[in-house]
């Protein structure tokens, strides 16, 4: 009995001993934290392990004016699993962390807003690499930004290709029920309507394994596109079902099948598939070659979607976090100093291009890909065929020729000729 | 029915007459619903359709879809039956609904996948005849699905023989859910994927459509479930019915402790009733992946919820039940769904509401199902 006792008391002391050891983490230390907050587990982990990597190498790369200033930068990833009850829980632990001063994230728009409204509360910035709804920034939240595109141009530029190239006279289309999917198809939708193309159908959908009530529709009333306005790891499955069904349309879809998995997943049937994009090709991204060859080098694959905006979000906040301890004297940065000086980022010069934030949070100038798949080999993703793109200012951003972009639609042969 | 039978008699009672009365079913039920559809459908003709740009008139739109819708629900209604198996025998004989079985047939379905990977990593897809190669998944997958189920009875429901109901019943679901998180680890540890999509596409045979008649196509995976199906039904009702160990399984599912007293291993009965059921039950994952084209860790939990609620629709307990119940509600939600899109303020999202609403009415209304179960008579 007494040795029960005792050794209880002892296991108690370390026990106590440990919790002290474990206090929050105070903001008075030389080790700054950069959160990334993207879907590492499940079926959507491919570009979300792409942005933690994105992170990472920026990170690795691009922190000695930091380190010089007597600070260390760490990673602290997170995943939110795609899963909008994950990434508020995991936003409650991020803004905890005193040390963290900055996320990079969210891959979903689902995920983000309300994750985003968390850390909003807690002045903590955060840019995203991959978030294209359009309320993520209409909402006019001070510390959240992005520098991809909007999903209102998104589907616009699907819809323009799709009336103007591929002269389609009929359409279906189908959404994930996500704030994604259903923002896109809201928007490509509108799109042809307003150029008088007939929409046959507009379904949401959360199936993920058998689409046989929404082909057989498709099947009767036979489209000339199929729309699918969602993530690959449904899209692809959908793509596969359709087409092992018969289905001859053209297959089209958003930024959420920029990922070598719909190749893998779908197979024969995404060969020719269109989609749009956000994420900037390599062929259409000279100044990424570097960049692309220290990711394969570091993580043994090429890059896929996401990464190199994720790489590009963090040299911004990088950067923001060195002018702020560069004027506050030496001092650990302040989350809301921090905030104020991404949203002030003008002309930033990185891999992808010179980006200058909005009041809102977006970039003023966002460029759209629209790529068709070459081939159902997923390590030749990367060489799918780049059919137009276009720039589009932000709402917020003036045309006007200081700003380089009425929109204008480049066709292929230019841009190829511009980047050689 | 003695024994030995003429081979003559044989084939007719175990073969040729439950086949025919499968096939008057089928046709039988696919006929009764296409006419209540369309008479429906002809009182109702347009609806405002929801965001489409287009009046449709639905009765043509049903007749247009008819075929398509026909073979859909039949495909999926054979499914669903041979899942509803796996959770009728258990039932039968241990008056316990298995809710881990939805996940065995998810296993089945990823052994099948596994299988069918591995293959095409090795380069030996194609000196396999596509016969065989489905062959070898489905074997590969009951064995595997069926040793699992006996050792989740031995495990997960034997201790818990005597206990009170509800106990075996929480055991069941944290079985099931032990399963879904157990694949996504190993999934998830061996290809960080577990969107395990079938290469289908690397065995030709299994992608080609057979012309039937003008507008139809069917797929050969079509065909593949359908006889697959209907083989195994056939062969667990010879099963239970015509062999020595099945009679002990009606024993045991009429009356334990008498079974016991008549010298019947019941331990041993029940591990067998598992094994079979558990078999099926991966035997189903494997064709649900043909179809589908993709088995995910949480794919088994809606097929096999829905597969449950055919049983009870059939009459829980009773194998005939099962087969009944799946087709019916194949077919049922099939009709229900082809007509969703055109409805205003639904849409194909709603399509599972449809079998749930059916479980809810059949228990209010007639909790026997269709067929009853087989009731035990107390002397």
């Amino acid at each position: 009995m007494k040795l029960v006792k005792l050794f209880t008391f002892v296991v108690v002391l370390t026990l106590l001993v440990q919790a002290h050891g474990v206090t929050p983490t105070r903001a008075q230390g030389t080790v700054i934290k950069i959160a990334s907050h993207s879907p590492l587990s499940g079926g959507q982990s491919q570009p979300g392990i792409a942005i933690k990597n994105g992170v990472d190498l920026a990170i690795q790369q691009l922190s000695k004016p930091l380190n010089d200033l007597g600070f260390t930068v760490e990673l602290a990833p997170y995943d939110d699993q795609a899963d909008p009850k994950v990434g508020p829980v995991n936003a409650q632990k991020i803004v905890s962390d005193k040390s963290i001063v900055a996320v990079v994230g969210h891959y979903n728009s689902g995920v983000a807003r309300p994750s985003s409204v968390i850390y909003n509360d807690n002045n903590l910035v955060m840019v995203s690499p991959a978030n294209t709804a359009v309320d993520i920034t209409d909402r006019g939240l001070p510390t959240v930004n992005r520098v991809c595109g909007r999903d209102d141009a998104q589907g616009a530029a699907g819809a323009d290709y799709a009336v103007n190239t591929l002269k389609v006279k009929s359409v279906y289309v189908i959404n994930d029920k996500s704030v994604y999917g259903v923002g896109v198809a809201k928007y490509f939708v509108q799109a042809i309507t307003a150029a008088g193309i007939q929409v046959l159908g507009n379904e949401g959908t959360e199936e993920k394994s058998n689409f046989d009530a929404v082909l057989t529709p498709i099947l009767s009333l036979k489209p000339d596109l199929v729309y699918f306005s969602g993530i690959y790891d449904q899209a692809a499955v959908f793509f596969k079902q359709a087409h092992a069904k018969g289905v001859t349309a053209q297959f089209m879809g958003p930024d959420g099948l920029d990922a070598p998995d719909t190749a893998d997943i779908g197979g024969d049937a995404v060969v020719g598939l269109i989609y749009t994009t956000t994420a900037a090709p390599a062929a259409l991204s000279p100044d990424s070659k570097q960049f692309r060859a220290d990711y394969k080098a570091k993580f043994g694959q090429d890059v896929s979607a996401y990464g190199p905006e994720a790489y590009v979000s963090t040299a911004i906040v990088l950067k923001a976090i060195e002018q702020v301890i560069k004027t506050n004297g030496g001092k650990f940065p302040d989350r809301k100093a921090v905030a104020d000086a991404v949203r002030a980022t003008k002309d930033f010069k990185s891999i992808l291009g010179t980006i200058s934030f909005d009041a809102h949070g977006d970039p003023q100038v966002a460029t759209y890909y629209v790529l068709k798949v070459k081939s159902a080999d997923k390590t030749l993703w990367g060489n799918n065929e780049p059919v137009a793109a276009s720039k589009v200012n932000s709402p917020l951003t003036p045309k006007t020729a200081a700003t380089m972009a009425a929109t204008m639609s480049m066709t292929m042969s230019a841009t190829m000729a511009a980047t050689k | 029915m003695t024994f030995p039978m003429r081979a003559a008699n044989w084939t007719w009672a175990y073969i040729v007459r439950p086949f025919s009365q499968i096939m008057l079913f089928v046709l039988g039920s696919a006929a009764v619903m296409s006419l209540i559809a369309l008479v429906v459908t002809f009182l109702f003709r347009t609806p405002a359709s929801r965001g489409a740009t287009l009046n449709i008139d639905l009765f043509d739109q049903l007749l247009k879809q008819l075929p398509d819708t026909l073979v859909d629900g039949i495909t999926i209604g054979f499914l669903y039956a041979v899942i509803a198996l796996g959770y009728t025998m258990v039932y039968g004989v241990l008056k316990f609904i298995n809710f881990a079985h939805s996940e065995i047939f998810m296993v089945g379905g990823v052994v099948g996948f596994e299988i069918m990977v591995r293959l095409r990593d090795g380069g030996l897809l194609s000196t396999f005849s596509p016969i065989l190669l489905i062959l070898l998944m489905i074997i590969g997958a009951m064995i595997v699905s069926g040793v699992l189920a006996v050792v989740i009875e031995r495990f997960a429901y034997r201790p818990l023989r005597n206990a009170p109901r509800l106990v075996p019943l929480i055991s069941a679901i944290g079985v099931s859910l032990l399963l879904q998180d157990s694949v996504r680890a190993l999934e998830g540890l061996g290809r960080n994927q577990f969107n395990l999509a079938y290469p289908t596409d690397s065995v030709p045979f299994l992608t080609k459509r057979l012309p039937v008649g003008p507008n139809l196509t069917i797929g050969v995976t079509t065909i593949i479930i359908v006889i697959a199906a209907i083989v195994m039904v056939l062969g667990l009702n010879y099963f239970v019915n015509a062999t020595k160990i099945g009679k002990g399984i009606r024993a045991v599912s009429q009356d334990q402790v008498t079974a016991s007293l008549m010298g019947i291993d019941v331990n041993q009965m029940i591990a067998i009733t598992f094994l079979v059921g558990g078999a099926l039950g991966g035997a189903a994952g494997v064709l649900f992946g043909l179809k589908a084209g993709n088995i995910s860790p949480f794919s088994g939990f809606i097929p096999g919820l829905k597969a449950f609620t055919a049983a009870v629709l059939g009459g829980i307990g009773n194998i005939t039940g099962a087969l009944l119940g799946g087709i019916l509600l194949g077919l049922m939600e099939a009709f229900f769904s082809s007509l969703l899109p055109f409805f205003p303020s639904l849409g194909t999202s709603y399509t599972d509401i449809f079998a749930f609403a059916i479980l809810i009415l059949i228990l209010i209304f007639r909790p026997t199902g269709l067929l009853g179960q087989h009731v035990d008579e107390k002397v």
